[in-house]
């Protein structure tokens, strides 16, 4: 298995062998589906919109709805107005959501289709029918990677929808960044157990993992209401979790309505979940219940049971931005030695904001943007790591030389713990130390020589 | 921020213009940003004294996505700022996304924000509007006036008969309006009268016939607008009629685009039966 990598770097500036990142609209799609009773609409030919809603579906387990513009030859020709305007009065007609949140691929980009302006004039016609709501993000896929159309669709939610009418409601907006819905859950218990009023958007959770009742329903109960939305712009603060995927978000309906914001990172590990409490704390003038103190304290004491077994263990860590700059922090909480960072994203800003995490510390350390597996393989190959955290794309990696990776990120294609427990706060803390504990140990059991093995660790 | 975009038909001197009228409103102590929308990357030449200026694309292409607003944009005349979108080689490719690339970067690096303090941006766009790429200066509110550069030539009138219903498509939306056609004489019969009616018919109005003059080539030769090459010329004081009428143009319509039958019936009634 991917035998062709070899302990020497190559070169290489054209070409990427597995990516560390994926298409635009599946982000703009994933956050589409945050907002209650929205149909994501990819507005290109089928084979996209087939392709993201089968690779949303692999990581969810769940079914995923979306519609296209279909475009054919005559479409990418003549623009795609009319194929969009038939498809809003289709899916209007046919599947009645409150918000169709639309999207485009490469190829409507290439022609340059204007959708705002398809939009309006749908609208005019009276074929978007009255009180539903039509969005739009640009989501071309030769530009950044799904986080870009994540971000973007969230930047689209809220230019089209928030407003302010300048009677507060007391609430803060809490954009979460790319998140699986357990980590949605898990934000807006601690929220409600600090007893602060908030808005959560997008919000997947009771959306993509739904409980079996043997019922089919295409809109279920999760989701922020549209009318939740507009009320973002009357909120006292925003909490922008993520510079890659929320902060954009943020920035944006500071502009539109002078909501401040405050800019984190994904609360992964102990110092960003404090992080994201204190925020909440300060911003609602609330004390930290004893409650969340105590899971702190448990956080805290798992990791001292723990830590010696972590020490200065080298690890590779890759996958989307935002989830890796919170991953490394908290790797480093762990006293794992971040050895290589990568991630698929574009630009220096990712390099930075961990050089910025790493501090000097790590002088070791190989941080890359727009990486791609085949060169982090030959890295490994070189000079290798104990442990790989990443999503499933890692795992060839991993059996190839006998890593254990511990899956987190985006997507997780061949297991489930991430459906059912989160990452961020606390207790996803918890739950991510147990996975790499486990991971260690049992690695370490596997192979260690017969003097080394212990019953009691 | 006056946002204007310059069509016309190829060749029919819409860079030249564009670039004497930018000399004339720096002169008058504007600060004007130009965006050369052009592959061939010629719109800010006089402006810039003839220096090869690298392109957003080809900047884009050398240096990847992590681009700064200095990398693409320099000062010309009287600190008229120039950017230049580029695109790709002749017969690959594809210009209009290039055009869609430069000016979404142009607007993320901040190059529209307060601070900068602009007067007037100016789209300096290629030829006719042939597709999405090519529309991106008229959409979303980036370019809110439109300026048809013509002649009495009827290749030209029916560029510019054709660039109308582009804009018509973006008016009926959008905030873009037309205001007005700008004769560049080629010396054609009755030339002034024709674009003048040309003008009412399509509901707007001719708002400046700039003669033809060879001053304008010497100056190119020189590589400078005339304004720079030659401050007294005749010619320099039509540039500065022309940049005067547009900063007071009040007059921004939707064009009503004619029926070919009636652009040819107008070329008869002037250009034949004087």
């Amino acid at each position: 298995m991917l035998d062709l990598a070899t302990p020497t770097i190559s070169e290489r500036s054209a070409l990427k062998i597995n990516p560390a990142k994926t298409c635009q609209p599946i982000g703009a799609m994933y956050a589409a589906l945050g907002i209650h009773s929205c149909m994501p609409h990819s507005h290109g030919s089928q084979g996209c919109c087939a392709y993201h809603r089968s690779h949303l579906t692999r990581h969810f387990k769940e079914p995923v709805a979306a519609t296209t513009s279909s475009f054919t030859e005559g479409a990418s020709v003549f623009g795609g107005m009319a194929n969009l305007q038939q498809a809003l009065i289709n899916i209007f007609s046919i599947y009645n959501p409150e918000v169709v949140a639309v999207h485009t691929t490469c190829l409507s980009e290439v022609i340059g289709d204007d959708i705002p302006t398809i939009i309006k004039k749908a609208r005019e016609e009276g074929k978007i029918p009255e009180g539903k709501t039509v969005i739009h993000a640009n989501t071309p896929s030769f530009v950044g990677s799904n986080v870009t159309g994540y971000s973007n669709m969230c930047v689209g939610i809220v230019n089209y929808l928030a407003e302010k009418s300048g009677e507060s409601t007391e609430a803060i907006n809490i954009f979460p960044g790319w998140l699986d819905p357990s980590d949605m859950r898990e934000l807006k218990r601690l929220a409600e157990e600090l007893g602060v009023k908030y808005t959560l958007c997008p919000d997947t959770s009771d959306v993509l993992d739904l409980p079996q009742t043997g019922v089919y329903e295409m809109y279920p109960k999760g989701g922020t209401p549209v009318e939740a939305i507009k009320r973002m712009g009357d909120a006292i603060k925003t909490v922008a979790l993520g510079e890659f995927t929320a902060h954009a978000a943020a920035q944006k309906l500071n502009d539109k309505c002078g909501v401040p914001f405050e800019a984190l990172d994904a609360p992964i590990g102990l110092t960003n979940t404090d992080l994201y409490i204190d925020a909440l704390r300060r911003i609602a003038e609330v004390d930290v219940p004893a409650s969340i103190d105590a899971e702190r304290g448990r956080l805290l004491d798992v990791i001292q049971d723990i830590g010696q077994y972590f020490h200065e263990v080298p690890v590779a860590i890759f996958g989307d931005p935002d989830h890796v700059v919170a991953m490394t922090r908290f790797a480093i909480e762990l006293g794992l030695k971040p050895k290589y960072i990568f991630s698929g994203a574009t630009g220096r800003a990712f390099e930075n904001r961990v050089h910025a995490i790493l501090d000097g510390r790590f002088p070791d350390a190989i941080v890359k943007q727009q990486g791609d597996l085949f060169e982090l393989h030959e890295r490994i190959k070189a000079d290798p790591v104990k442990l790989i955290l990443g999503n499933t794309y890692g795992k060839h990696i991993g059996r190839a030389e006998n890593i254990p990776l511990v899956r987190f990120g985006f997507p997780i294609l061949d297991r489930v713990g991430h459906r059912l427990f989160p990452t961020v706060g606390y207790r996803g803390a918890m739950h991510l130390v147990e996975k790499i504990s486990d991971a260690l140990l049992d690695q370490r059991d596997r192979t260690c020589p017969e003097e080394w093995f212990e019953l009691v660790q | 921020m006056r946002k204007i975009a310059i069509y016309g038909k190829g060749g029919i001197g819409k860079s030249t213009t564009t670039q004497n009228t930018v000399a004339g409103l720096v002169e008058m102590g504007r600060k004007v940003m130009v965006v050369g929308c052009d592959p061939k990357a010629d719109s800010t030449r006089l402006l810039l004294g003839g220096l090869a200026q690298r392109s957003v694309l080809d900047t884009l292409r050398e240096e990847g996505e992590d681009v700064d607003l200095e990398d693409i944009r320099s000062q010309g005349f009287c600190n008229a700022l120039c950017v230049e979108s580029g695109g790709p080689e002749p017969g690959v490719g594809c210009a209009g996304r290039g055009i869609i690339t430069s000016i979404n970067m142009l607007e993320q690096l901040g190059a529209y924000e307060d601070k900068v303090g602009l007067d007037y941006v100016f789209y300096d766009v290629l030829g006719d509007v042939v597709c999405g790429g090519f529309a991106m200066p008229i959409r979303e509110g980036k370019a809110e006036e439109i300026y048809i550069v013509c002649s009495g030539e009827m290749m030209a009138m029916y560029a510019a008969n054709n660039i109308c219903k582009g804009i018509v498509k973006f008016a009926q939306t959008g905030v873009v309006r037309l205001g007005g056609l700008i004769c560049n004489s080629r010396n054609v019969d009755r030339e002034r009268d024709l674009i003048e009616a040309f003008a009412e018919k399509l509901g707007t109005q001719m708002i400046h016939f700039v003669p033809r003059d060879n001053d304008v080539q010497r100056a190119e030769i020189n590589r400078k607008t005339v304004i720079e090459w030659n401050a007294e010329a005749p010619q320099a004081d039509e540039y500065r009629a022309l940049a005067k009428a547009i900063e007071n143009n009040k007059k921004l319509v939707i064009p009503k685009p004619l029926p070919i039958e009636a652009l040819e019936a107008l070329l008869m009634e002037y250009g034949l039966f004087n």
